[in-house]
């Protein structure tokens, strides 16, 4: 089997159960939106301030739903000696990788879709460009889930992980909080050309983690 | 004695005797620092006293860069397989170690600095914003450090979490400057730093890089020592917990402590 099927198993495999557990639809999109109603509590609406912060607040959420995301993604495989069965599958360890950020990626993605709904209605946000937004939070989303699947097999086998995760994968995923924040205000202010950059700086995130993450998942799970 | 299967198997990185040598030399500098940098450098034409935080500020993190490179060089030298021995985990967990406080200690003096110069504790500042990510970033390191493990299972988790650390900071680095330019157009660093600097002020700045250089190879090796005995412990421990279950010498079971 090639390294894309194989991965392409493991993400079904997650997306499956996701589909029938629905956690991520039940629970983690509901906390999302609840945040978005938060902090219009916490800055009055009334003044524009929301408006004008949306994207920094928008891609704090997103980070915020990833700590869920990851801690469900590897709670998965918890129970019933599920990461056992997963190490001795014989899969290797970087399409394993692939298959569960991949699944992050779609859930990130499906999440983040309805979020923005929610900013432009909530929060009166126009989106005047679309080409780098979307982008943008694609390649974000794509290294948001591998830098966060690459500390959840780091965290898997700890007990403390809930509070592990959170530590380790901020201060890591801080530029993609700052590269997605800015391509979203130079999308939304019109000014995509200010945008690319950001994206450009995005993308190599991605690769980065994408990269650390094929390389360092296999020998991470078989200790987890 | 812990036996990692290697042939770099050692319980101390210096003799007693070197690590005393470098113990005393790391004091009598910081003597010599005290000295030129209160009393024999002048005070600065615009900052006055104040710039004499310079002496430390700068040395800190000079060795917070030094310290995390050797993590990174010794987590690298773990991972290879052809290189690996706990040497190099306990170094670069003592020398992780280390880099926080250093780090921790240039941010605090930084502030101090800040405050009567600039006006300000904080500033939005690229070098600024770095510093403190770096700092919460060996932080986490520490703290998946502390958790109870194998060891070489820790020493493989850490090692890539000090590299992941370590190709983030460039990132890191590179996103806040890029931000920050955006913003403002030059930094609060006053240029008069990288003008000419009188002769013993460069003798209190070379003082301190001096000795908080030694400073950190006695403290680094302190620290390796200390974890090499807390190694030797554990394994104690375990061991008597073994001896004391197989002659049932406990019978109310009760817990055993096995260092969790």
């Amino acid at each position: 089997m090639s390294l894309l099927r194989e991965a392409a198993l493991i993400a079904g495999k997650d997306l499956r159960i996701e589909a029938r557990a629905r956690v991520v639809g039940q629970q983690v999109v509901p906390f999302g939106l609840i945040v978005l109603l938060l902090f219009a509590f916490a800055l009055d609406p009334d003044r524009g301030v929301l408006t004008r912060v949306a994207p920094g607040l928008f891609w704090v959420t997103v980070l915020l739903a990833v700590l869920l995301g990851v801690s469900r993604a590897f709670a998965l495989e918890a129970d019933n000696g599920a990461r056992d069965a997963l190490r001795m599958s014989g899969l290797d360890g970087s399409s394993i990788f692939l298959g569960k950020a991949g699944a992050l990626a779609v859930e990130l993605l499906a999440f983040e879709a309805l979020l923005t709904l929610g900013v432009v209605v909530l929060f009166d946000v126009r989106l005047a460009s679309l080409p780098p937004l979307i982008l943008a939070s694609a390649a974000a989303t794509v290294g948001l889930a591998a830098a966060g699947t690459l500390y959840g097999v780091l965290a898997a086998g700890i007990r403390a992980r809930e509070t592990l995760v959170p530590m380790l994968l901020l201060p890591v995923v801080a530029p993609v909080l700052l590269g997605a924040t800015r391509a979203w205000e130079a999308s939304i202010d019109g000014v995509p050309g200010d945008a690319w950059p950001w994206v450009g700086l995005l993308v190599i995130f991605a690769t980065l983690f994408v990269g650390i993450g094929m390389l360092a998942f296999g020998p991470l799970l078989e200790e987890s | 004695m812990i036996d990692d299967g290697s042939a770099l198997r050692s319980d101390r990185l210096m003799a007693p005797v070197a690590r005393r040598v470098v113990g005393g030399l790391a004091v009598v500098t910081l003597v010599a620092l005290v000295v030129v940098g209160l009393f024999v450098a002048p005070p600065d034409a615009l900052q006055g006293d104040a710039q004499r935080l310079m002496y430390l500020h700068v040395p800190a993190a000079w060795l917070a860069y030094l310290a995390f490179g050797v993590t990174a060089v010794c987590s690298a030298l773990y991972l290879w397989g052809r290189t690996r021995s706990l040497v190099w985990d306990r170094i670069a967990g003592a020398s992780a170690e280390l880099g926080v406080v250093f780090t921790g200690l240039t941010l605090l003096l930084g502030s101090l600095w800040g405050r009567p110069i600039w006006g300000v504790w904080w500033a939005w500042d690229a070098r600024l914003v770095t510093t403190a990510v770096l700092f919460f970033l060996y932080l986490g390191y520490l703290a998946l450090r502390r958790i109870p493990a194998a060891l070489d299972v820790r020493a493989k988790r850490c090692g890539v979490a000090a590299l992941i650390a370590f190709v983030d900071v460039p990132i890191v680095h590179f996103s806040v400057t890029w931000w920050r330019t955006l913003h403002q157009e030059a930094t609060v660093f006053n240029p008069d730093l990288d003008v000419q600097i009188e002769g013993t002020m460069a003798l209190a700045l070379w003082l301190g890089v001096l000795s908080f250089t030694l400073l950190y190879v006695y403290l680094l090796d302190l620290r390796y020592r200390l974890e090499v005995l807390d190694e030797d412990r554990d394994e104690r421990d375990l061991e008597a917990a073994i001896a004391e279950r197989a002659h049932g010498a406990v019978p109310s079971a009760g817990t055993v402590g096995v260092g969790s």
